[in-house]
């Protein structure tokens, strides 16, 4: 039995379909509809509840995360606290945030509003200080088509700039309390389930052998909403201790695959700074708050932005059944379009992504044509070592161009010897690369420039990388949290 | 109308409503979730839902439909095709033209055939793709080369000439020809289209949509059951967003939701999925212009063509007021000289285009921009000082194409102000030196006007009515033809009305918009609403007070003319009242406390055979300045500072209108950059959904951003002498879009033109900078 607060009451869940959304829910069963539906398809955040949790690090606060949704499950809740945009106001008294919206006029049409404020509430209620990039990538998920953004950014730097206790923080304590209150053992409903160990894992497998593993359900929801297919039985991986834990290794981390991406995101950060700027132009915060690294790379999709970076850092991939466990390196496991070495009964784990070398510098390059939440049309992520200029090791990911998430084997081995500071060395890489692929055309972009993408992006990569050339400004957007040459216009 | 008594301004009041920024009357309940859309409203009891099954191809002839999948699939009830319509089976708003459900014949990919009522909306969409269903394609007219090169036009042309184009051409030192193809656009309004139907008692229904226009609806709907019209209620509390999508394409899903209700007996709801919405309801026209100017060597303007072709889809809809639009804002804001401009109407397998804020506005002033930035490069000036030399002027040069003379141009001074307020030259300055020591990123920068016409085109649309009933406790309903889709009318109307009786806002109730409160109403649209509606709400507030300050004077053996409505009292010369007191009295004497209110547009008329006139009441104008930096290896780009000064005569709420023009704005900015409408070879739409289309996210917006009101009055005498702001802004961001081309001339030193169609995505400018690169590698090996 799935169980959860919603808003203030305690809600069980037993004998719903395994694939009824957490927004049809809401609107259908409970005639809560203030969560809007928009798209579906967790493009558009109109659907945007926050989900309260307890803290894994202090066990003693709650964690706010807004989440879209139009493509979660009912599983997703267990053990939290679901709060709508209903459930805000104290009474007559609106939220700090919603009073701020009125304020600063940031509803017109109003329909993306409760979607904005719950995405604005879950920013109100982070622990770090709010600013402008803050308040942008928390509210990345949510579009608006009558504002213009300009009033709403301005209502969550207000409000966000001046918090006072609200009655959340004021009830944590008993929320608490209640939330621990729900049994964790047995979760699983008539249609859900929902295994809390790695034999139970394997166990529903057998028993479901075509049931649908899922985590953050994030893709596996479009079939339901966009495509309307039927699921009968689901097996969320949610909630296996082996899937949800992140390890600093000696030499790198160990990242649960059914980890979402804002938990791992500290932590890869910390040790490959250079990622952040594919990480805040990966999805927008609702995605990120649920979609998982495992997701990503088990669904072999060639525009994931992941794999790129997996191929690039030399990443294994850890494949269990609950009997055995087995590992297979990045580059080995994309078999074709959508096709993974993953057998019948097998997960991914976690993912080992090993530490760099002194001598190691990489770069994660997207290219869409909006910034916030969308999908590449070219990611491409470079990886090199250097002594004393010369280029002693190179390993590079591409998504975009080909079936699957590629390598260029070529270009990996070609350049080393070289002195990475001649143009000539350039000049190889932007041969090799120029011919690797043949892409398509698609309503992202065509072919041809994705293949010039490529040898441009190589060449962003050697300008950034070298250091008689990093003077000149390479980006129009500010790169956050980057590391070794900063050049932005 | 007559006018017995003193009316109020709004600057001398101190309790004056008019002219403060008040909140939008539904931010409250919008921020709560509790501000009701049609999906949120309380469903009857017995409430069925419905789908449709739709054409898999963009042309054919259908040969073989079997439903019988479709019938036996789970929880269906009904399912209905185009020979199960009592009445009309053609919806076309002006035109006919537009099958409510496929009758033989496929005009588009994505098209209706059939509907489905199930018991729940999932049900009836599964049971939807059941259908079995035999076309034969034919050869699908996907572009507007392949339309005229076939003579496929959905209306006539329609052309415009001043002066003798051709001679002056010839005599031009200067002479400049370009094509541009200028992109459509999704609407992509949060909430989709979506309808319920109550059926009442016999024949009657009643009708819940999210239309800008109820009346239409209540006609449509009439005329598919084969109905009279007072049969009919629809109502309308607000949209989830609008834009001109839901103004005639909302009626589809009206009309089917009220025909499976009273087939059935049943409340029938029908929402339509997002990827549905987006193939199958009408995007803004995507056009493919050309022009040939002559130009003096100082750059000004001695004759213009402009061709006009406007990809209409497969139906008239409202294509010959937009293309007409398109040419009537060729010119923008600048004197074209001897003229000659052609406006063709394409027809292709398309869904059919269909209103877009600005109405084919945007897709001709962007010619003149273009027209702008070509003499610029040419004869080596700043595009600033060209749109400068070529602005209408006061005593000469100063009619339009048109024949319509410009009145109170605003636009010299306005782009005077800007110029200054956007620190334009110091910056153009620190421009070029940044682009002559950064190879990478270049930076562009661009100053451009608008002008925009207001008044329906369409004469008689320009009318508009309001019902205000004043209840014994000094309360008010108002009631009036316009519909609420967040741009603030409602808000503006009931500020209106309380200003007019001297009472604070809460006072004031403005209802849902329903067909059986006012009839016979326009679309809220060309930026109309206010103008039309606030003028007919303010003088039914007249006709009650008119009959108050007779009955007051009465009392007090006083001047009726010296009566005034301020601060909730009423009062003559030393004789005071309060509003309440006196509704009351007037109550027991039997003094009616309701009125109607009729307003409609003086002075304009347009001769379509000649193609002379005076179409608009006035115009809007207003001027944006954009920096954008861009990536020469990638394309990709960034609108880094954005300064606008935009006319909205005397505001009525500057928030509200601020919103407007910033909203307006970035919508106008997606329109040009990000938001790419992208069909396939067999007609299909491939961008059709919110993953592939994308419009600008919150990122998009420039971090500096400013925004100022022009401090000037409308000269004419509109409501309180504001002016329209719905469309105008739009056209603004023709600056992000000439910024974009500022930076790729860069490359070549400013010396030349680059081609860049929109909407201007990475690929797009990276191409138009390869271009400019290799002209530059070019002239140096030359």
């Amino acid at each position: 039995m799935v169980s959860f607060l919603l808003n203030s009451q305690m809600n069980h869940i037993q004998e719903e379909k395994a694939d009824l959304t957490l927004l049809e829910y809401l609107r259908e069963n409970k005639k809560l509809t203030g969560t809007k539906e928009g798209c579906a398809s967790g493009d558009c955040g109109a659907c945007t509840v926050v989900v309260a949790e307890i803290s894994k690090a202090t066990d003693h606060s709650l964690q706010y995360k807004a989440i879209n949704s139009c493509v979660t499950f009912l599983s997703a809740l267990h053990g939290k606290q679901l709060i709508t945009v209903e459930h805000l106001s104290d009474g007559n008294t609106l939220h700090p945030v919603q009073q701020s919206m009125v304020e600063e006029h940031g509803s017109q049409c109003g329909f993306c509003t409760p979607g904005f404020i719950m995405s604005m509430f879950a920013l109100y209620h982070q622990p770090s200080e709010i600013d402008r990039e803050a308040v942008i990538n928390g509210l990345s998920g949510n579009l608006c088509r009558c504002t213009g953004y300009r009033p709403i950014i301005d209502a969550a730097l207000k409000i966000c700039g001046d918090k006072i206790e609200d009655r959340f923080s004021r009830a944590e304590a008993q929320t608490i309390t209640t939330l621990k209150s729900i049994d964790k053992t047995s979760v699983d409903t008539d249609n859900l389930i929902i295994p809390t160990s790695r034999e139970a894992l394997s166990q529903a497998i057998q028993s479901h052998p075509t049931a649908k593993m899922f985590a953050g359900s994030t893709d596996l929801a479009l079939q339901v909403t966009q495509q309307l297919h039927t699921f009968d039985k689901l097996i969320s991986l949610s909630l296996v201790p082996e899937l949800t834990t992140i390890n600093t290794q000696e030499k790198g981390l160990l990242i649960g695959a059914a980890l979402p991406f804002n938990e791992i995101e500290p932590e890869l950060l910390k040790h490959f700074p250079d990622l952040s700027e594919l990480l805040w132009r990966f999805a927008a915060t609702p995605i990120r708050n649920q979609a998982t690294l495992g997701g990503n790379v088990a669904n072999a999709s060639p525009i994931g932005d992941m794999p790129p970076v997996l191929l690039a850092l030399n990443a294994e991939i850890h494949i269990d059944n609950g009997y055995e466990q087995r590992t297979v390196a990045a580059n080995e496991f994309f078999l074709g379009y959508r096709k993974t070495v993953l057998q019948q009964g097998e997960w991914v784990a976690a993912i080992f992504i090993p530490f760099l070398q002194p001598n190691q510098s990489i770069r994660a390059y997207k290219i869409s044509k909006r910034y916030e939440d969308d999908i590449s049309a070219v990611c491409a992520v470079f990886n090199i070592a250097l002594e004393d200029k010369k280029v002693v090791g190179l390993s590079a990911g591409f998504g975009g161009v080909a079936a699957i998430p590629a390598i260029v084997e070529e270009l990996n081995t070609a350049l080393i010897g070289k002195d990475w500071s001649s143009s000539l060395t350039f000049e190889v890489g932007k041969d090799i690369l120029s011919k690797a692929f043949t892409p398509l055309d698609d309503v992202r972009a065509t072919k041809e420039y994705r293949v010039i993408m490529l040898a441009n992006l190589w060449k962003r990569f050697w300008l950034e990388s070298n250091h008689q050339a990093n003077t000149i400004a390479t980006r129009v957007v500010h790169v956050p949290h980057s590391t070794g040459v900063t050049s932005h216009a | 109308m007559r006018k017995l008594i003193t009316q109020p301004g709004f600057d001398n009041q101190a309790q004056g409503v008019a002219g403060k920024s008040h909140k939008h009357e539904s931010a409250q309940r919008q921020v709560g979730g509790l501000a009701r859309y049609v999906d949120d409203i309380p469903e009857a009891a017995n409430i069925h839902h419905g789908a449709v099954g739709v054409s898999p191809v963009a042309s054919g002839v259908i040969t073989s439909m079997d439903l019988e999948a479709v019938k036996a699939s789970e929880g269906v009830i009904d399912v209905i095709t185009v020979d199960d319509i009592p009445g009309h089976k053609d919806i076309g708003p002006v035109f006919s033209g537009d099958p409510l459900l496929a009758d033989s014949k496929i005009f588009y990919h994505s098209q209706p055939i059939f509907a489905v009522l199930a018991t729940s909306t999932t049900l009836a969409r599964k049971a939807a793709l059941k259908a079995k269903i035999e076309i034969t394609p034919d050869e699908a007219c996907l572009s507007v080369a392949q339309a005229k090169e076939a003579s496929n036009f959905v209306r006539p042309p329609h052309f415009m000439r001043h002066g003798d184009f051709q001679g002056s051409y010839d005599n031009s030192p200067v002479k400049i020809s370009g094509e541009l193809f200028i992109g459509g656009q999704e609407h992509m309004y949060l909430e989709g289209q979506i309808s319920m139907a109550i059926p009442e008692e016999e024949d009657r229904v009643t009708v819940y949509t999210s239309s800008q226009h109820p009346s239409e609806v209540q006609k449509l709907i009439a005329e598919v059951l084969n109905i009279r019209l007072h049969k009919v209620v629809v109502d309308m509390r607000r949209m989830g967003g609008g834009f001109g999508g839901k103004e005639t394409q909302a009626a589809q899903w009206a009309c089917l939701a009220s025909l499976l209700a009273t087939r059935n007996n049943v409340a029938v709801k029908i929402r339509v999925p997002r990827m549905l919405d987006m193939a199958a309801t009408g995007k803004r026209h995507p056009f493919e212009n050309r022009f040939s100017i002559g130009a003096d060597e100082q750059g000004l303007l001695q004759a213009t063509h402009v061709e006009i072709n406007g990809n209409c889809g497969h139906s008239p809809d409202l294509s010959d007021a937009i293309v007409d639009r398109a040419m009537f804002h060729a010119d923008n804001g600048y004197y074209l000289a001897d003229c000659y401009i052609e406006g063709h109407r394409c027809r292709t397998n398309q869904v059919s285009h269909t209103a877009y804020r600005g109405f084919g506005g945007p897709q001709g002033m962007i010619m003149a921009e273009a027209i702008m930035d070509a003499i610029a490069r040419k004869v080596g000036k700043d595009p600033l000082t060209i749109r400068k030399l070529n602005l209408y002027q006061k005593d000469s040069r100063n009619t339009t194409q048109y024949g319509m003379p410009v009145e109170h141009n605003l636009l010299e001074d306005l782009i005077q102000r800007l110029e200054k307020s956007s620190d334009y030259w110091a910056r153009r300055d620190q421009i070029r030196q940044f682009n002559e020591t950064s190879p990478i990123i270049k930076k562009g920068l661009a100053l451009t006007p608008i002008k925009f016409g207001i008044s329906f085109t369409a004469k008689h649309l320009n009318q508009a009515g309001a019902l205000l009933h004043i209840y014994t406790d000094g309360s008010i309903q108002v009631s009036h033809g316009g519909t609420e889709m967040g741009q603030g009318l409602h808000t503006k109307i009931g500020q209106i009305v309380a200003n007019e009786f001297g009472l604070p806002l809460s006072h004031i109730e403005v209802t849902s918009t329903r067909t059986d409160k006012v009839p016979n109403t326009s679309p809220t649209a060309a930026s109309s609403g206010t103008d039309l509606n606030g003028k007919a709400a303010q003088n039914a507030c007249i006709a009650i007070k008119e009959r108050l300050a007779t009955f007051f004077a009465e009392q007090v053996e006083g001047n009726p003319q010296l009566v005034e409505f301020t601060e909730q009292s009423v009062t003559l010369n030393e004789h005071k009242i309060t509003f309440v007191e006196l509704v009351q009295q007037a109550y027991m004497n039997r003094i009616s406390l309701s009125a109607s209110g009729f307003y409609k547009t003086p002075k304009i008329h347009y001769n379509r055979e000649t193609g002379k006139g005076r179409p608009f009441f006035y115009f809007a104008y207003g001027a944006s300045c954009s920096e954008v930096s861009v990536d020469t290896l990638t394309g990709e780009y960034k609108v880094n500072r954005v300064d606008i000064l935009h006319d909205v005569g005397k505001s009525i709420n500057p928030s509200i209108d601020i919103g407007q023009i910033e909203g307006g704005f970035i919508q106008g900015m997606g329109w040009l950059t990000s938001e790419e409408l992208l069909w396939d070879d067999s007609g299909k739409l491939v961008s059709n959904n919110p993953a592939t289309y994308k419009i600008p996210a919150i990122g998009d917006t420039p971090e500096i951003f400013n925004v100022d009101l022009y401090p000037r009055a409308n000269d004419e005498d509109s409501i309180y002498h504001s002016k329209a702001v719905g469309e105008p802004p739009f056209m603004l961001a023709n600056s992000v879009w000439c910024a974009l081309k500022d930076a790729i001339s860069s490359i070549t030193d400013y010396k030349t033109d680059p081609v860049l169609h929109t909407p201007a995505t990475p690929e797009k400018v990276y191409n138009a900078i390869e271009r400019a690169q290799a002209w530059k590698d070019n002239s140096y090996e030359s």
